[in-house]
């Protein structure tokens, strides 16, 4: 099981062929309350940096970017009803949604923790 | 000048404060030739009395539809506002405030919407309405694209008995955006087979109700094939005074209500300003164009109103908002609220009656003339007749007897000969048993 | 994601306490800021404000639909209406009450004459598809306005139904594109600078095109070089606000104009801020294609706490042919409306009826009240005002660009840097000290923005006492007094409001207590 971080601020975790998706905690912080997330439909079809979900706080709305191409298999029903998960656990029980990777490579491109880490402290 | 509170004192002190010499100097980015170097050619300033003097000349030169026996409708009606609606309304507090983005000191606004949208989801019997679109046809425009939205389908299949004006306006408003608008056959007062026109693409069958020539159709078996179907049905109401009397377009399964609302609390004005009412089921709220008016608490934990949801406007969302709607019908909203408040329940199911009532009279007298024949079977406070002349020609001849007898059918439809002798009259609380009698009168003489 | 890197605190967790002085209320009233249920709360469906006599027994003509269902409509005596609105009235902000420096708005006087002439009962009690013989004085005012309108813009001519800017904005896009597929090819993007209003680019997508955003230069202008380079045969047009969303004329605008004209593309101008050039520049002189125009702005039609409003568009030569119907002609002995394109050129029909003929009569009344010579002092008036507040703030406030401005000045928050002090917080503030708060985060160009647009009709005892508020404020904000700004308002007639849980869970209608 390893996490990846793209410079749009998106995490994928991966185990197996599945990703799980999410914000990271940087970006729920930088977006303030969050009231509101627009999520795909399972058996949608993304290719990488595809816009799949809209994240909306009160005064904005952020597009959420693929991280790598796929098949939706699973999306995060709870935040329908509480948005707010993805303020509280945005690594945890605010994750977005389940994507069956179409090829792995892809996540190449992507940082490690160290290196969003890095990535984030560059942007301040 | 009254309007202009700056002296010629202040304009040199401030100029002065500024470091410029003159006013032009502060017009200094604009290319040099595109400066007007004297006046328009306009005429100068004019004292209160005169500007009066020039609409006096203007209004003088219209026959207002309270002067003479008056039967036009059509999408814009006359009734009698309480005088109290127009009192409010010009109050500075209501009139001269600004769309409510400052909750603290826009609660009367906000407060007013949140009634509004309240009667308006109750009046249409849906859950939730927004807080106005500019009128009944854009607001028709609005709903075409909003099913879209929903079913991701480009077909909406458009009954050829709504007002025509409002046929055209939904075209336009989807005129670029990859949308299919296929209109069925005008049919007076047949029954229309919309169902059969419903393919795979379509997104939502549109009709009128009561529609364009008056008839009251129940379309709650069309609402159900169509939601089998997974396509939306979007019901207009042009005359709202009607759900006073008529079931709901919610009780029959609406999923988008669209109304003209100039009937409650709003005058005639020539054509507007008037209020376009816009409801819906809960689960589409978030494809609502316009805005939304919704409750919260303050932080001392008093309840109080928001604008919310403008995350699907334009000012955030940009190219992939609902709607470009900014500026609303805001103060006709107030009107149409102040007098719904008036009428309460009690008084908007009598109105309506009333309606109702004058029209049944109307249409029992007419039917007695030779040369008028009833066309509709059902109707609130407006419906067809056929005449044995050119409408057109009748109406213009009674016109001459200070009669203004409805609108001929012609005047919206030139190419459909079949309609050329076709009067829509239309009947409200402010029409007198005098006016129907010199109607009749007049008529049987121009038929002869 | 795109992220909103200026985001704000919409909840209310850290305003503190209420600060409020005194007892308690029982009611929860304070003084004359009086609490008001709803008039589902105060009223019942019994209750009405509205005699009518009874209706003798008949029968209707229903087809059996007859409405059984109680409503729910809550209804009131008039003397219990009157005061819950006129309560309801009074927690309002307004023109009426103070300087409302809505920047982009355009909040000026809204004259009581206008109110009077447009309730004649020749200009109110008509109805649009009534005789034209029967509405020719109408048609006459429809058509002497949109000459005032052509004359002021140097247009040729004006769509006079968009009911308000941005429908105005939309019917103009609508003529370009109707324009170009005449001539073969629609096209397909439209220019757009980062900072227009949020209505363009929507419009834009209304009409099929994609914008691509032109960004603006230091000086907060578009940049003319990296618009031409975005120029190109997928052009339709560049929508350019003037003078533009940072209260800046925009100095190249010929060359803008000139340079979207030889890629055979078209110049729509939005005219949300004609108010600051009226009778002393005409758009029709600066090569634009398609101007609206907002009366509620300019021509001073009330907002009425969100609308109506009203957008005529003025069209050159080129476009006119593809205009919207209906449009009155003059002829010879009298008007005509015409309601039906015979030319096949029109795009179509923007609304039923003919427009917003009651703010017609209220600008109108409210141009011939200025006259030629009236109309250009208010823009003198307008950018004098702007200019005298950017000269007497710029020392404590960070002004974003040099001036002169025209109509508005734009500040940024540099000043409130280590304050803790957000614009969100400063504008609130603002609303203890009596003011209604000035366009704050737009545009979207500057940091922080704060658009201040005091317009012609403030004299000039007001704007230095406005001058005089906001300089105290800014010296609170540098001397630490956080408090004041972070939880403020303290003294509207409610404190901040919780738009976080409004947005979480939308309720958005009354219901009663036990459904």
């Amino acid at each position: 099981m390893t996490i990846y971080y793209s410079e749009d601020h998106e995490w994928i975790e991966v185990e197996g062929k599945t990703g799980t998706v999410g914000i990271t905690d940087y970006a729920q912080n930088a977006l303030g309350d969050i009231v509101f997330v627009e999520l795909p439909e399972v058996g949608e079809d993304f290719a990488k940096g595809d816009e799949v979900a809209v994240v909306e706080s009160v005064k904005a709305a952020s597009e959420i970017y693929c991280p790598v191409g796929g098949e939706i298999t699973a999306v995060n029903e709870e935040l329908e009803d509480n948005a707010a998960l993805v303020n509280t656990s945005p690594d945890g029980d605010g994750w977005f949604f389940k994507i069956e990777i179409a090829d792995e490579s892809e996540l190449e491109s992507l940082m490690d923790a160290a290196g969003y880490k890095e990535f984030i402290a560059g942007l301040e | 000048m009254r309007y202009l509170p700056l002296s010629s004192d202040d304009r040199a002190e401030m100029l002065a404060k500024i470091g410029v010499k003159d006013i032009d100097d502060l017009f200094i980015d604009v290319p040099n030739h595109a400066l007007l170097k004297g006046l328009v050619d306009l005429p100068l300033h004019m004292t209160e009395m005169e500007v009066e003097q020039n609409f006096a000349a203007f209004s003088d030169r219209n026959i207002s539809a309270g002067s003479v026996p008056f039967f036009v409708g059509a999408g814009a009606y006359r009734h009698h506002v309480p005088a109290a609606v127009d009192y409010q309304i010009q109050r500075g507090e209501f009139l001269t405030a600004y769309t409510p983005y400052q909750p603290e000191i826009s609660q009367g606004t906000l407060q007013a919407l949140y009634e509004f949208q309240t009667q308006v989801a109750q009046i249409t019997g849906m859950d939730v309405a927004n807080a106005s679109m500019y009128d009944g046809s854009t607001a028709a425009g609005e709903a075409a694209l909003m099913a879209r939205r929903i079913t991701r389908k480009n077909k909406a299949i458009v009954s050829g008995n709504l007002h025509p004006q409002y046929i055209d306006v939904i075209k336009s408003a989807t005129k670029y955006t990859e949308d299919v608008i296929v209109v069925s056959e005008t049919t007076v007062n047949r029954a229309e087979n919309l169902l059969e026109l419903v393919d795979d693409d379509t997104n939502c069958v549109i009709v009128q109700y009561p529609d364009f020539f008056g008839n009251i159709n129940d379309y709650s078996a069309l609402a159900d094939a169509l939601h089998e179907k997974n396509k939306l049905l979007v019901i207009i109401t042009t005359e709202i005074v009607a759900l006073g009397a008529i079931k709901s377009p919610g009780e029959m399964g609406a999923d988008i209500v669209v109304g003209e609302g100039q009937s409650i609390g709003n005058g005639l004005n020539y054509g507007g300003p008037y209020v376009g009412l816009f409801a819906t089921k809960q689960k589409y709220v978030r494809q609502l164009p316009g805005r939304l008016c919704g409750q919260t608490t303050d932080a001392d934990g008093k309840r109080g109103f928001v604008l919310t949801l403008s995350t699907r406007e334009q000012h955030i969302r940009r190219e992939k908002a609902t709607s470009n709607i900014c500026t609303n019908a805001g103060l006709c909203t107030l009107a149409f609220t102040i007098h719904m408040t008036l009428l309460g329940e009690a008084g908007y199911r009598q109105l309506a009656k009333i309606n109702h009532a004058a029209a049944v009279k109307l249409a029992s007298k007419l039917s007695k003339v030779k040369g008028v024949e009833l066309l509709n079977d059902t109707f609130f406070n407006e419906f067809t007749v056929r005449l044995n002349k050119n409408a057109a020609d009748v109406v213009e001849a009674l016109v001459e007897q200070d009669i203004i007898a409805g609108l001929p059918v012609s005047r919206l439809y030139p190419d459909n000969k079949d309609l050329a002798n076709d009067l829509l009259i239309a009947v409200t609380e402010t029409t007198s048993e005098d006016d129907m009698d010199i109607l009749v009168g007049e008529l049987s003489e121009v038929l002869k | 994601m795109t992220m909103n890197n200026q985001g704000r605190p919409t909840s209310v967790e850290n305003s503190g306490n209420s600060t409020r002085s005194g007892y308690p209320s029982y009611t929860g009233s304070r003084g004359l800021s009086q609490v008001e249920g709803l008039i589902y709360e105060i009223g019942d469906t019994s209750r009405t404000g509205v005699d009518f006599p009874e209706v003798e027994d008949f029968e209707n003509r229903l087809g059996g639909m007859e409405r059984t269902e109680e409503i729910g409509l809550a209804g009131l005596t008039e003397p219990e209406a009157m005061r819950h609105y006129t309560r309801l009235s009074r927690k309002n902000y307004a023109i009426d009450l103070g300087l409302y420096p809505l920047g982009s708005c355009t909040m000026k006087h809204n004259p009581r004459l206008n109110e009077k002439v447009v309730r004649l009962p020749g200009l109110s009690d008509i109805h649009p598809l009534q005789p034209i013989s029967t509405t020719q004085g109408a048609l006459d005012l429809i058509d002497t306005l949109a000459h005032w309108l052509k004359t002021l813009t140097g247009m040729p001519a004006v769509a006079m139904s968009p009911k308000a800017g941005a429908h105005g904005e939309l019917c103009g896009l609508m003529t370009i594109r109707a324009a170009l597929e005449a001539k073969g090819n629609p096209r397909s993007i439209v220019l757009a600078p980062e900072s227009a209003h949020g209505t363009n680019p929507a419009t834009a997508t209304l009409c099929g095109y994609t914008v691509k955003p032109i960004p603006a230069t230091k000086d907060g202008r578009v940049d003319l070089e990296a618009m031409k380079e975005a120029l190109g045969p997928d052009v339709a047009a560049i929508m350019v606000t003037n003078p533009n969303t940072c209260g800046l004329f925009e100095r190249e605008i010929i060359e803008i104009a000139d340079a979207v004209h030889e890629i055979g593309g078209y110049f729509y101008c939005d005219g949300a801020n004609f108010n600051a050039i009226v009778g002393k520049v005409r758009p029709g002189d600066l090569g634009v294609d398609a101007m609206h125009i907002n009366l509620h702005k300019t021509f001073s039609t009330p907002h009425g706490g969100g609308g109506p409003g009203a957008g005529p568009v003025v069209l050159s030569e080129a476009l006119a042919p593809y205009a919207p119907i209906p449009y009155v002609v003059a002829g010879d002995e009298e008007f005509e409306l015409i309601e039906h394109d015979k030319s096949g050129k029109s795009f179509g029909r923007m609304t039923a009826f003919h427009g917003q003929m009651g703010m017609f009569v209220r600008a109108l009344a409210y141009m011939m009240s200025h006259g030629a010579d009236g109309l250009a002092k208010v823009a003198e008036d307008s950018v004098l005002n702007a200019n005298y507040i950017l000269a007497s703030l710029k020392d404590v406030m960070s002004a974003s660009f040099n001036g002169p401005c025209m109509h508005e000045a734009l500040f940024d928050d540099r000043f409130l840097k280590d304050t803790g002090v957000s614009t969100l917080d400063f504008s609130k503030a603002m609303i203890d000290e009596g003011y209604h708060p000035m366009t704050m985060y737009f545009p979207l160009v500057v940091h922080g923005a704060m658009l201040i647009e005091p317009t012609e009709s403030e004299s000039k005892l007001s704007v230095d006492q406005f001058i005089g508020m906001m300089r105290h404020l800014v010296a609170a904000a540098k001397a630490g007094e956080k408090e004041r700004f972070s939880g403020a308002p303290y003294n509207a007639p409610l404190r901040r409001l919780d738009e976080t849980a409004a947005a979480r869970n939308p309720v958005l209608r009354w219901t009663k207590p036990d459904q």
